[in-house]
């Protein structure tokens, strides 16, 4: 099989990266400016066997990927900022279950309907923290469609790794441009497939049991081990428990397993930093501005770099950190008031060089809007 | 195998109160399981939250215990992805019919094979006696010391007019009558619905004065008749019992399994 | 023709909360409460086998083991 070149929209190429990370399974409602990630599968999905339901809200879409992923499917849903909001209730019951599942949220301004045809970042801390409780999540983003897909790949496979449900936080102008996409040939991008236990029948099976690598080995419902699954604290056979001691190991272990590999987790790239005085952190639709402006800036000396994240959750701290050391200024470049700006000050070791560099009309933030700020920092004035 | 035999024995003493209907309900629907000769691998029962959801931790069943009123969204995402398996979806009256209302009809509508039982007590029993969608006027509640001026849903009428293929009522008074409809509703291909009377002598006895578990039991004798006789021809008043719908619609996943079949077909093209 | 009739009434008194249910509807009253507020055999010679209790029995703590019997009145 050789690879396959297509022009798509983003919504399209999450479709592609799905498919090729093994979805079988997609339960959603229709919302913009997600909807072409359901349509899409809609038609693909039964062409191989697989599964595509439209559900009566987002509520019950997340549910029913919840559902499918215990009979062993690698499942989807995409949403937008108020179905995100819905879901958050069966995204904590993944987290707590410890349910493989993907969400990906083509995001729209917000709060509330805000506005659904345009362009807004605004559900970086939704992602982190939308569901209620202690918890970790991964989320990860991409800038444009070579990495839709590749993220999404990822996102399965981590979703896989950790049983744990993995955001995909793209927005509205990734979603629904149209670029250029490679999709590579089968076997050429490494596949995480789902783990089932070697427990043979009759003997005990204990689903929340880690592996000595920490990864927990499943049974698909209708095989041989029948276990409870609940959202409530549970004890390794997944029964409810109010012991003390397995309660503090289960929320520990919740957090650990994903905040304690956040170097595996981590992606990135970057552009020009070796020497760059001036570092943009960016993410998304933001993040093409931002190496565009970059790029121009070198073309006249200007030290300029780009960072640009591809997983948001677990934060990066120590990859920021190392890479602003020798920053003048660090400015963040997101559209949103500053959630992913917060992180990092949190991370770097002198966050009063960091700066902000946003959006939040509705409008993509252009490499002029960044180029005004820049100038500012510089001191030499728009 | 006997009853127990599809228990986890384990986990019992149960944690519902003496004389709770939700005991006699789990011992009707294992005796149906257990006359039809089911494989227990080959069940998965999924409930939401109240004293109803509990029902799932103590069958040796596939469990999944899910959110408050989510377990047939759940179960739809199960029952579609492995259409082999069979659904028990065991829900309390405000589970099932307030925040669980949406995906009650919208189940029914696809009529997708799956069981729902649908616990009615009345009453939000976990969370200490507060009224539900089921309770009905004039009722009290602890969210209700006036008495109740909500009219109740008639799970039978709704979930007929949502469209599903199998509805039944009865009480656990009727234990006999339950395992008897619930063995037809877990055959029964489509979406299949049975509500059962099921006495909450803490709450709802309490506060309505109905008496204890044998006397609200009694109760559910005494204000039902079965479908098509006499008495509930000439007392209105009466809750009917028995089978009031069993039809012949296409069911969800047959269905779906077309669309595969048809795509592949166009696939293969 | 054989009939059923009962071998034993079993009643497990770790499950049972004493709620009654089984003792109110005994067509024959063959159970009461002890003292101990648990179902407990009175008048086993009584049973018909309706098994009634351990259908309605909400603790599931009820099991009627019955055998057959002849016309003779000889158990098989």
């Amino acid at each position: 099989m050789e690879r396959t070149t297509k022009f798509v929209q983003g919504n399209e190429a999450c479709v592609e990266g799905a498919l090729y990370a093994g979805v079988n399974f997609y339960a959603g409602y229709p919302i913009t400016p997600s909807t072409e990630i359901a349509e899409a599968l809609s038609g693909r999905l039964p062409e191989i066997g697989g599964k595509f339901i439209q559900m009566e809200d987002e509520i019950a879409s997340m549910c029913a990927i919840i559902g499918a992923s215990l009979t062993g499917h690698k499942v989807l849903t995409a949403t937008s900022g108020p179905g995100f909001s819905l879901k958050q209730e069966a995204i904590g019951y993944a987290c707590m279950a410890e349910i493989p599942c993907v969400i990906a949220n083509v995001q729209r301004g917000g709060p509330s309907t805000g506005n659904p045809t345009h362009v807004g970042q605004g559900d970086i801390n939704q992602a982190r923290w939308g569901t209620h409780g202690d918890h970790a999540i991964i989320a990860l983003t991409a800038s444009n469609h070579q990495d839709v897909f590749a993220m999404t790949v990822e996102a399965f496979n981590m979703a896989e790794t950790y049983r744990t449900p993995v955001v995909l936080l793209f927005d509205e102008v990734v979603g629904h441009m149209r670029e250029k996409l490679v999709i590579p040939a089968p076997g050429e991008v490494e596949i995480v497939d789902r783990l089932r236990t070697s427990v043979p029948k009759g003997v005990d099976y204990r689903p929340y049991l880690p592996r000595e690598d920490g990864r927990l080995p499943m049974s698909d419902f209708g095989d041989k081990h029948r276990y409870n699954v609940t959202g409530l604290y549970h004890d390794m056979w997944g029964f409810p428990s109010a012991n003390p001691k397995i309660v503090n190991e289960l929320l520990r272990h919740l957090v650990d397993k994903i905040e304690n590999n956040v170097d595996s987790i981590t992606r990135y790239k970057e552009y020009f930093l070796d020497d760059a005085q001036y570092i943009l952190i960016s993410y998304g639709s933001s993040a093409r501005s931002a190496i565009h402006m970059a790029k121009n800036r070198r073309e006249k000396n200007e030290k300029i770099g780009v960072l640009e994240l591809q997983s948001i959750w677990p934060f990066p701290s120590e990859l920021v950190r190392e890479k602003c050391a020798n920053a003048k200024a660090v400015v963040v470049v997101e559209m949103n008031m500053g959630q992913v700006l917060a992180q990092v000050k949190a991370a770097v070791d002198e966050p009063n060089k960091v700066f902000l560099a946003n959006r939040i009309d509705g409008k993509l933030i252009t490499p002029t809007d960044i180029k005004g700020l820049l100038r500012v920092i510089q001191g030499r004035g728009i | 195998m006997a009853v127990q035999d599809y228990l986890r024995q384990r986990f019992f003493p149960h944690m519902w109160c003496p004389g709770c209907g939700h005991g006699t309900v789990l011992n009707s629907l294992l005796r149906a399981v257990e006359e039809l000769g089911l494989d227990k691998n080959n069940i998965v029962m999924t409930s939401g939250i109240g004293c109803s959801a509990r029902i799932s931790g103590y069958v040796d069943f596939h469990s999944l215990h899910t959110l408050h009123g989510r377990a047939l969204a759940f179960a739809t995402g199960v029952k579609m992805s492995k259409p082999e398996l069979t659904l028990l979806v065991p829900m309390g009256d405000g589970d099932a019919l307030a925040i669980g209302g949406n995906h009650f009809i919208h189940a029914a509508r696809r009529n997708i094979d799956i069981t729902a039982i649908v616990m009615n007590n009345r009453i939000y029993g976990m969370t200490g006696g507060q009224f539900s969608p089921l309770s009905g006027c004039g009722i009290k509640a602890t969210t209700a010391p006036y008495t109740t001026i909500d009219n109740n849903f008639d799970v039978v009428e709704l979930a007929t007019a949502a469209g599903a293929t199998f509805v039944a009522r009865t009480t656990t008074y009727h234990a006999k009558e339950a395992t008897s409809l619930l063995k037809k509703a877990i055959l029964h291909k489509g979406f299949s619905v049975v509500e059962i009377l099921s006495q909450c002598p803490t709450h709802f006895g309490r506060k309505n004065k109905e008496g204890d578990a044998a006397q609200m039991m009694e109760n559910y004798k005494n204000i039902t008749a079965p479908v098509g006789s006499k008495a509930l021809e000439e007392n209105p008043a009466l809750w009917g019992r028995g089978i009031f719908v069993e039809r012949e619609r296409p069911e969800y996943c047959t269905e779906y399994g077309k669309i595969v079949e048809l795509a592949m077909k166009g696939a293969a093209k | 023709m054989a009939r059923q009739k009962l071998k034993e009434l079993e009643i497990n008194r770790d499950w049972c909360k004493g709620c009654g249910i089984c003792v109110k509807f005994c067509p024959k009253q063959v159970l009461e409460l002890d003292n101990k507020e648990k179902a407990t055999v009175v008048r086993p010679e009584d049973c018909i086998v309706c098994k009634l209790c351990e259908l309605r029995c909400p603790d599931l703590a009820i099991t009627v083991l019955t055998t057959q019997e002849d016309d003779n009145g000889k158990n098989d």
